[in-house]
């Protein structure tokens, strides 16, 4: 937990630290005719790293308490991210119906171990509801690929 | 001025169709406070999209009536599953849990849904009242008032909030930085971008509440290991009219409840320590208080009614001052921009029939809420039975279409991920989620405000003091800045114990 804190707090401040260089930049005085662009970003930036440094001189000296995340706890959050980073590259390909398709199936398989009439019902039949209901009925169009090209959509 | 108002208003929400938007959203509402992962603030979100084609008024009862339903559903998972779907719904556990174990959940979920009736009937009365006198008095308001107020709007989480106040700081300045990315609408340069087209249009924050909340809050899920464990549900129609039999008895419990809803509602993140903080009232009052945490009726009415109660009460500065209480509120904020309305005290003279139209459908959506839960629980509490290898891939694909929906922007569903991985570590490290949000919702207005007080009063920061109502309003927020240092001197001084502090998100 303490390292955690120290490393999201040190991230934060090298973030701080670039607002600050761009507020520079842009100018944090004021200008012909009031406060510049970096006015603003330049001292939400500044007090922000001073806040972070108070953050990690609480955190260096608590004692050591428990870990942020035990290696059994880590692996499926990771096997929630990745399948899920796949399907959202997948989209710039085959479009968010497809993807979502694959996706869905091949979580409830592998994650689930559901039946495989399940699997492809559900992998079936959602994107099939989301497509009716999205981009029939509310007209809000989705990414689409090469399969709804070869429907006509 | 006032009754026919509310007239005009009642004939808009009570339309065949805008009535069947309430059912619609209120059906979707439910289902979404149900679900982990989803709760008002990006349910709200992931939907605002498919308001896009519709009228304004009905548009904005669509939204409400999802976060009406969103209430009510965090009260069924707390009550049959011990797992609050929204923060404010922790206190809800306490008894409502123990009472559904001892085969009591349909008198806990009775209790519960009427509570919340009442207490966002009571908020809803106060609004409809109040919210045409202080949009008066807001009219009245220059940009210092309204820098004034903001910084109220933020200080109040730092002050009250509870937690690591700079933390709290860090997590508003946070919001606020990526609020400036992108193009600054007065000298028209681009700000942080660091050359990358891709930041030019900034951070959408619907796409930061979709991540934050929905992304975020499933990873959480995930790593605490989801398994519910849920009781039955005997919702009988007698079970509801012997609960309705014994509930008047608690009328105290419903006015300080409802009142204490209200006054830390219509401040932002107020209704989470609403509800702990009626919880402890009426635990205190109460002549069962040994009975609070085994399963007291009374434990479930406090808190249901303060959080609905504020959960309402957060409208008021949305619709009155364009400032929102609650991450929900801010989502609907933006909804009302993109319908091409402007917040603030001017609406109540420009549209008068969207505001009234919306007030009046608080009521309708309010009674529609309650008959529907308390008919379709068991339907609801199903929900919470689909298997987690389904209903996680689901939620991150709706969560997906609701992110690219809003720019149509592929892009958007990558910043949604991010965010996601953000909300993630940002919970286990207890900075809170809510004011960057708000921060990032309000980061143009209050630059603007700040802005043109500058050039009014050529850069000195002495006019935020020396106006009357915008100094006190700077006072108060200063004081609530300074209060996290000073409390722990003022017990010294005191010599009490420091009470338990409770997590403070909403």
């Amino acid at each position: 937990m303490r390292v955690a804190d120290i490393v999201t707090a040190s991230i934060l401040i090298f973030l701080g630290g670039l607002v600050l260089a761009d507020a520079l930049r842009l100018g944090a005085g004021w200008g012909s005719d009031g406060p510049n662009s970096g006015f603003f970003p330049f001292w939400l930036a500044l007090i922000m790293v001073l806040s972070c440094a108070v953050i990690i001189v609480q955190a260096a000296r608590k004692p050591t308490g428990r870990s942020f995340v035990t290696r059994e706890k880590v692996g499926p959050v990771f096997k929630v991210l990745w399948p899920a980073t796949a399907s959202v590259m997948l989209i710039h390909w085959v479009g968010l119906y497809v993807s979502s398709a694959l996706y869905i199936g091949f979580y409830m398989r592998w994650v689930g171990r559901h039946t495989w009439s399940a699997v492809v019902l559900l992998a079936f039949g959602i994107p099939v509801t989301i497509f009716f209901v999205f981009e029939k009925w509310f007209y809000v169009p989705m990414p689409k690929g090469p399969l709804e090209a070869w429907l006509g959509y | 001025m006032g009754f026919e108002n509310i007239l005009l208003g009642f004939q808009i929400a009570l339309t065949p169709f805008n009535l069947s938007v309430a059912v619609l959203g209120i059906f979707l509402g439910t289902i979404i406070g149900v679900l982990p992962g989803l709760g008002g603030a990006n349910g709200v979100a992931i939907l605002l999209p498919v308001t896009f084609t519709m009228p304004p008024t009905s548009a904005i009862i669509l939204l409400t009536s999802i976060y009406w339903g969103a209430l009510f559903g965090g009260a069924i998972t707390s009550i049959l599953f011990n797992i609050p779907g929204e923060p404010w719904s922790v206190a809800t556990t306490f008894d409502g849990y123990p009472m559904a174990r001892q085969g009591e959940g349909g008198q806990a979920l009775t209790a519960a849904f009427t509570s919340s009736f009442i207490g966002a009937f009571f908020s809803i009365v106060l609004i409809t009242f109040f919210a045409p006198v202080l949009a008066e008095i807001a009219l009245k308001f220059g940009p210092a008032e309204f820098f004034a107020i903001q910084l109220l709007t933020f200080s109040s989480f730092v002050g009250l909030g509870g937690g690591n106040p700079f933390k709290t700081l860090v997590a508003i300045l946070l919001g606020f930085i990526l609020a400036t990315v992108g193009l600054d609408i007065v000298t028209g340069q681009l700000r942080l971008t660091f050359g990358f087209t891709g930041l030019m249009k900034g951070f959408d924050f619907i796409i930061a509440v979709i991540g934050l909340f929905g992304i975020g809050e499933i990873l959480l899920s995930v790593e605490e290991g989801l398994s519910f464990k849920g009781s039955k549900t005997g919702m009988k129609f007698r079970v509801v009219l012997d609960t309705w039999k014994i509930l008047p008895r608690y009328w105290r419990t419903f006015v300080r409840s409802s009142f204490i809803g209200f006054w830390m509602g219509f401040k932002p993140g107020g209704a989470t320590p609403a509800s702990f903080m009626s919880y402890a009232f009426a635990k205190r009052f109460s002549k069962n208080a040994d009975r609070f945490g085994k399963g007291e009726i009374e434990g479930v009415i406090a808190p249901e009614t303060a959080a609905h109660s504020a959960g309402v009460a957060a409208i008021l500065p949305m619709i009155t001052l364009g400032i929102p209480g609650s991450p929900t509120a801010a989502v609907m904020l933006g909804g009302l921009i993109i319908w091409g309305l402007q917040p603030g005290p001017l609406l109540f003279k420009e549209k008068p029939e969207f505001v009234w139209g919306l007030i009046a459908s608080m009521y309708t959506g309010n009674v529609i809420g309650v008959v529907m839960v308390l008919a379709l629980v068991p339907l609801f509490a199903a929900i919470l039975r689909i298997p987690f290898a389904i209903l996680t891939p689901l939620i991150i694909v709706v969560c997906a279409i609701g992110s690219f929906a809003v720019h149509n922007s592929m892009l958007d569903i990558w910043y949604m991920l991010l965010f996601g991985v953000i909300g993630y570590m940002f919970k286990k490290l207890d900075y809170p989620i809510a004011p960057l949000v708000l921060a990032l919702v309000l980061g143009d207005l209050a630059e603007t405000a700040l802005r043109q007080s500058l050039i009014l009063s050529q850069g000195s920061l002495a006019i935020f003091f020396t106006r009357p109502i915008a100094g006190a309003i700077t006072t108060l927020a200063i004081f609530f800045f300074i209060l996290p240092a000073v409390t722990p001197w003022w017990r010294k001084f005191r010599g009490s114990s420091p009470p338990a502090t409770h997590t403070s998100q909403s």
